[in-house]
């Protein structure tokens, strides 16, 4: 029986998502703010201003998605806003999960979850990378 | 009346690889292209049609997976 207090192992899981921007400026032109609420946190669209707008929401939706992947939601909701890509302090980027996104990282035990996001103007990435806990299967290793 | 809607805004919104007219309802939409994003699209384009909103609650892939599961889940937001 597994008490928890058995040998653990980490295990890594990754995921990634590329996106092209002239489809994010498409959804942001034909449903304006209902589209960019629903998906964005009131922090990524404060930090995505400017020209480039199109381009660094299209890289925090690839990088949500790409934390998707790491999460495996199977049948559990996961709203796209609680998953949150924060701005760094130095430059790059986190992930911050909320709700029913933190909920799944703790059943499925998934921790130290790192984003990486790049974007050009046609299209825009993002790989994850976590970090799984679990108990080691210790049957054939006394 | 209520799929054909379905099918129009898969159609204008999914990006499928095929005819959203022809599709089979138990056809799964993404393995024939749609992507997390344009499943956005297909959301908010239903809920201008069928003037309803998607809860947090149905917001998992197997709601926009088929036209099938697509008329549940409006069925569920009380579409005849």
């Amino acid at each position: 029986m597994n008490d928890g207090s058995g040998p653990r192992v980490a295990t890594t899981r990754v995921g990634c998502d590329i996106v092209t921007v002239r489809d994010i400026a498409s959804s942001i032109d034909r449903f304006g703010d209902r589209y960019l609420q629903r998906v964005f946190t009131p922090h990524e669209l404060e930090i995505c201003t400017g020209p480039g707008r199109a381009q660094r929401l299209a890289a925090r939706f690839a990088a949500k998605e790409a934390v998707m992947k790491v999460l495996r939601p199977r049948e559990h909701a996961v709203p796209w806003r609680a998953i949150e890509i924060r701005r760094a302090d130095w430059g790059g980027c986190t992930v911050v999960l909320a709700g029913n996104a933190a909920a799944l990282a703790r059943d499925e035990q998934v921790t130290d979850i790192q984003v990486s996001i790049s974007h050009e103007p046609e299209y825009a990435i993002a790989t994850v990378v976590a970090t799984r806990v679990d108990e080691a299967e210790t049957g054939e290793h006394p | 009346m209520t799929e054909q809607v379905i099918r129009k805004v898969l159609g204008e919104h999914a990006k499928l690889s095929v005819d959203s007219t022809a599709l089979d309802p138990a056809a799964d939409l993404y393995e024939l292209g749609l992507t997390s994003h344009a499943s956005v699209n297909v959301m908010l384009a239903l809920e201008d049609a069928f003037d309803v909103e998607f809860p947090d609650e149905l917001l998992r892939k197997s709601t926009f997976a088929s036209v099938g599961a697509i008329r549940s889940a409006l069925t569920e937001l009380g579409v005849a």
